[in-house]
C-alpha cells in the first residue's frame, strides 16, 4: 500500500501537469494568442477560458505534493500500511469481475448489447458464480428478452446490436 | 397559511395515481437498495437516474421523475437497517450506527423488535424533518433571491470548504478530489468565450463535455460495486426473525422505550443533513454517541439497547430531508445522493435555487408532498414485506452484482445513445476504485462535478464585474462572512497543526 501511495501521487501529479498545459492551450483558429494568455485576466472579459481549469489543476498538483510530503512523513493511513495494495483476493476479483466488464464491453462493440447481455451474465453467474446451468440460462434469457422489449419495443431506445443487427429485422417487423 | 395551502395543493398532486405510482415503486426500489449490503441511495439514484428521462417522457414534466427518485433515496433509508439488523453488516453507510445495537438485540431472539423499532424510528425522523422542510425551505429560497453572482459562488465555495475542514477525510486527498471534479466539469466547450477547453487527443466525444451520468455511474455503479466485491469477502449468517402478527405487536408496544433516542436522532439528523459534508451517516453516529452519552445507562448501549438503534435510524431518515434543504433553496446539496438528485434536476431542465419556489411552485410542493407521502409508504411497505426483505437479502451477490453492472451500461447508453459514454463510464469507474482503495474520497469529486459548471461563471462573472478584483468577495455583505468562514475551514486543518506544534515543546 506504501509504494502504490507514492506511485498513484506522482502519477496524478504529472496528470495534474499535464491538464495545466492543456488547459493553458489556445484556440487553433486565433493564433496571435499564446499558450498560457488566457490562464489570466483579460482586459474587458474577466478571467480567461483556462483561468478556471489552470488553478485548479495547479491546486491538483499542489495536493499531489502534499501527498508526497506526508508520505515520506509517514501521516497518512496507506504511507504507514504494510498490507498489499490489492491482495491475492483482491487481485482475483480484478482480474475475474474487472475484466469480465472490460470484456463486456468489448463485446458490445461486436455483437452488440443483446449478443454481450447473456454472454457476460454466462461468465458471470456459471463460472463466477457456480450458478446451475438452469438458473444461469433462465437469468442471462430473461434479462437480454426483458431488455429488447423494454428498451428496443416500447421505449423505442435502440441499443446497438453489432454484427447480429440482422437477425432483429424480423423482430422489429413483428413487434414494431 | 400560504405554505399549508401549498402543501396541500402539493400532497394532492403526489397523490394523482401515477405519481402515488411511482413513490411506491422508488420506495420498494429504495428499500431493496438499502437493504442490500453494499448499495446506498447514491447507487441506486444514480444507476436509475437514466431511467427517468422515460418517466419524463411519459408524464412531460420533471416532477414524477423526481419523486420517482426522492422515494428511492427515502426507501434506502429505511432499508439500510433491515441487514444491518439480521446481517450484522450495514446496508449502506448511514446504516453503521444500527448495527451497534440492532445485531445484538437480533442475536438475543429480538430481531423483530429491533426491526420494528427501526420502521418506527424512521417515520418519526422523516415526518419531523418534513415539516422542518416545510416550514424553513420557503423562508431560506426567499432569503437567498437576493443573493448575487459573488454570494452565490461564497456558497459554493463554502460547501467544498466544509469537506476539507469537517469532512474528516484526508485534506489532501479531499482537496485533489474537489479540483479534479470541477475540472472534468469544464471539459468541452467554454460557455463565456466559446474556446474549447482540454478536448483531450481531439476526442470529439469530450466536446459536448464530460457528462455528469458518465462520472455518476461510472463512480457508484462500477467502482463502489467492484470496492464492495473487493471488501465483502467473507461469509454472513442472517439471524432468524420472528414475523408473525403477535410478535410485530408486540414490538410496536416495546417501542415506548426508544422515544429520547428518536428524538434525540430526529432533532441533530435534520441539523447535520443540512450541512453540506455531513449527511446522514455522521448524522446517525452523532446521535448514536449523544443518544449513548445522555443516557441514564450509557452501559446498555452495544448490547441490544432500543434507543441505540432508535437514534441513528430517526437521524438518517430525518437527515436525507435535511440535505434536501440547501438542495431546494440554494442549489447546493448536501450529500452525494442529493448532488445526484441536482444533476437529475438540471438534466430534466430546471434551475435549482430559490427561483424554484418562485418560478416552479408546481414542482416543489408535489415534491414536498410526496415526501411525506414517501414517509407513509415506506413505513408501511417496510413493516409488512419484511419477510420478502429478507428472502430478498439472500440473493447471491453474483447474481446482482453482474445486473448491476449491465444497468449502468444499459443505462448510460440509453441516456445520450453515445457507447462513448459507456466505456469513459468504465474507465471511471476502474479509477474510481483503485482511487478509493488508497482512501482518496469520491464523495467530494461528485459534488463537484456537479456544482462546478454553476460555480464557475458565478466566479467569472462576479471578476469581470470586480474588474479582476476578488475583494468583491470579501466586501458585500452577505458574500464577506461566507467567505471569510469557508476560508476559515480550509485554514482550520493548517490551524490545528500549528496548534499541536506549538504544544509539543511545552
Amino acid at each position: 500500500m506504501r509504494r502504490a501511495e507514492l506511485i498513484t501521487a506522482i502519477i496524478l501529479g504529472i496528470l495534474s501537469l499535464a491538464l495545466m498545459w492543456k488547459a493553458g492551450e489556445a484556440p487553433s483558429w486565433n493564433p496571435d494568442i499564446a499558450r498560457f494568455d488566457n490562464i489570466g485576466m483579460i482586459d474587458g472579459e474577466g478571467p480567461g477560458s483556462g483561468f478556471w481549469p489552470f488553478w485548479l489543476s495547479f491546486a491538483m498538483f499542489g495536493s499531489c505534493v502534499w501527498i508526497c510530503i506526508n508520505w515520506v512523513r509517514g501521516t497518512s493511513a496507506p504511507s504507514q500500511s504494510e498490507e498489499p495494495f490489492l491482495d491475492e483476493y483482491g487481485q482475483r476479483t480484478l482480474i475475474t469481475v474487472g475484466g469480465g466488464l472490460i470484456g463486456f464491453l468489448l463485446v458490445i462493440y461486436v455483437l452488440g448489447f443483446y449478443g454481450a447481455i447473456p454472454l457476460f451474465l454466462i461468465y458471470y453467474m456459471r463460472f463466477l458464480g457456480r450458478h446451475s446451468w438452469f438458473a444461469t440460462a433462465c437469468v442471462a434469457g430473461g434479462m437480454t428478452v426483458f431488455c429488447f422489449f423494454f428498451f428496443d419495443i416500447a421505449m423505442r431506445i435502440v441499443l446497438p446490436k453489432g454484427v447480429l443487427e440482422p437477425l432483429f429485422i424480423p423482430l422489429y417487423d413483428i413487434f414494431l | 397559511m400560504d405554505v399549508l395551502l401549498s402543501l396541500y395543493g402539493g400532497i394532492l398532486i403526489a397523490l394523482e395515481p401515477i405519481n402515488l405510482g411511482l413513490a411506491i415503486v422508488g420506495v420498494i426500489v429504495g428499500l431493496f437498495v438499502g437493504a442490500m449490503p453494499g448499495l446506498g441511495s447514491v447507487n441506486g439514484v444514480a444507476i436509475l437516474l437514466p431511467f427517468t428521462f422515460i418517466i419524463q417522457s411519459f408524464t412531460g414534466g420533471a416532477t414524477s421523475p423526481m419523486i420517482f427518485l426522492a422515494s428511492i433515496y427515502y426507501g434506502a433509508m429505511y432499508g439500510g437497517a433491515i441487514s444491518s439488523i439480521t446481517l450484522g453488516i450495514p446496508g449502506a453507510s448511514t446504516a453503521v450506527a444500527t448495527t451497534f445495537d440492532g445485531r445484538p438485540m437480533a442475536l438475543a431472539g429480538k430481531a423483530h423488535v429491533a426491526l420494528v423499532a427501526a420502521a418506527i424510528a424512521s417515520f418519526i425522523g422523516g415526518t419531523f424533518s418534513n415539516v422542518m422542510f416545510t416550514a424553513f425551505a420557503p423562508a431560506l429560497a426567499s432569503v437567498a433571491l437576493s443573493f448575487g453572482d459573488p454570494e452565490v459562488f461564497a456558497l459554493m465555495l463554502l460547501a467544498f470548504a466544509t469537506f476539507v475542514g469537517l469532512g474528516g477525510d484526508d485534506i489532501p486527498k479531499t482537496i485533489f478530489s474537489i479540483c479534479v471534479g470541477l475540472v472534468l466539469a469544464t471539459v468541452g466547450f467554454d460557455i463565456i468565450s466559446g474556446e474549447p477547453r482540454l478536448i483531450f487527443f481531439d476526442i470529439t466525444g469530450f466536446s459536448h463535455g464530460i457528462r455528469f451520468l458518465v462520472l455518476a455511474i461510472g463512480v457508484y455503479g462500477i467502482g463502489e460495486m467492484l470496492w464492495t466485491i473487493n471488501t465483502s469477502r467473507y461469509g454472513t449468517t442472517m439471524t432468524k426473525v420472528d414475523v408473525s402478527f403477535a410478535s410485530i405487536f408486540e414490538a410496536i408496544k416495546e417501542f415506548r422505550f426508544a422515544w429520547r433516542g428518536t428524538m434525540i436522532g430526529s432533532a441533530m439528523g435534520f441539523f447535520v443533513g443540512i450541512l453540506p459534508a455531513a449527511g446522514a451517516t455522521p448524522g446517525s453516529l452523532m446521535s448514536y454517541g449523544v443518544a449513548k452519552l445522555t443516557s441514564k445507562d450509557p452501559d446498555k448501549f452495544g448490547k441490544g439497547e432500543i434507543n441505540g438503534i432508535a437514534a441513528p435510524e430517526a437521524a438518517n431518515n430525518s437527515a436525507s430531508t435535511g440535505a434536501m434543504l440547501p438542495m431546494m433553496t440554494l442549489g447546493i446539496p448536501g450529500s452525494p445522493t442529493t448532488a445526484v438528485l441536482l444533476a437529475g434536476m438540471v438534466i430534466w431542465g430546471l434551475q435549482p435555487g430559490p427561483l424554484l419556489f418562485t418560478n416552479q411552485p408546481d414542482f416543489v410542493w408535489p415534491l414536498i408532498g410526496s415526501f411525506y407521502i414517501a414517509n407513509v409508504i415506506a413505513v408501511l411497505v417496510n413493516l409488512a414485506f419484511i419477510p420478502v426483505f429478507l428472502w430478498m437479502l439472500r440473493m447471491p451477490f453474483t447474481i446482482l452484482s453482474p445486473m448491476i453492472f449491465i444497468l449502468s451500461l444499459v443505462g448510460t447508453y440509453a441516456a445520450y445513445l453515445d457507447m462513448f459514454d459507456v466505456s469513459l463510464m468504465v474507465i471511471v469507474g476502474f479509477a474510481a476504485f483503485f482511487l478509493r482503495i488508497l482512501d482518496y474520497p469520491v464523495a467530494p469529486a461528485v459534488l463537484a462535478i456537479v456544482l462546478g459548471p454553476i460555480a464557475e461563471p458565478k466566479l467569472r462573472q462576479s471578476l469581470l464585474f470586480s474588474d479582476g478584483d476578488f475583494s468583491i468577495f470579501f466586501t458585500r455583505p452577505i458574500a464577506g462572512p461566507i467567505t471569510v468562514v469557508a476560508l476559515i475551514l480550509i485554514f482550520l486543518p493548517l490551524l490545528k497543526f500549528i496548534k499541536d506544534k506549538l504544544k509539543k515543546p511545552a
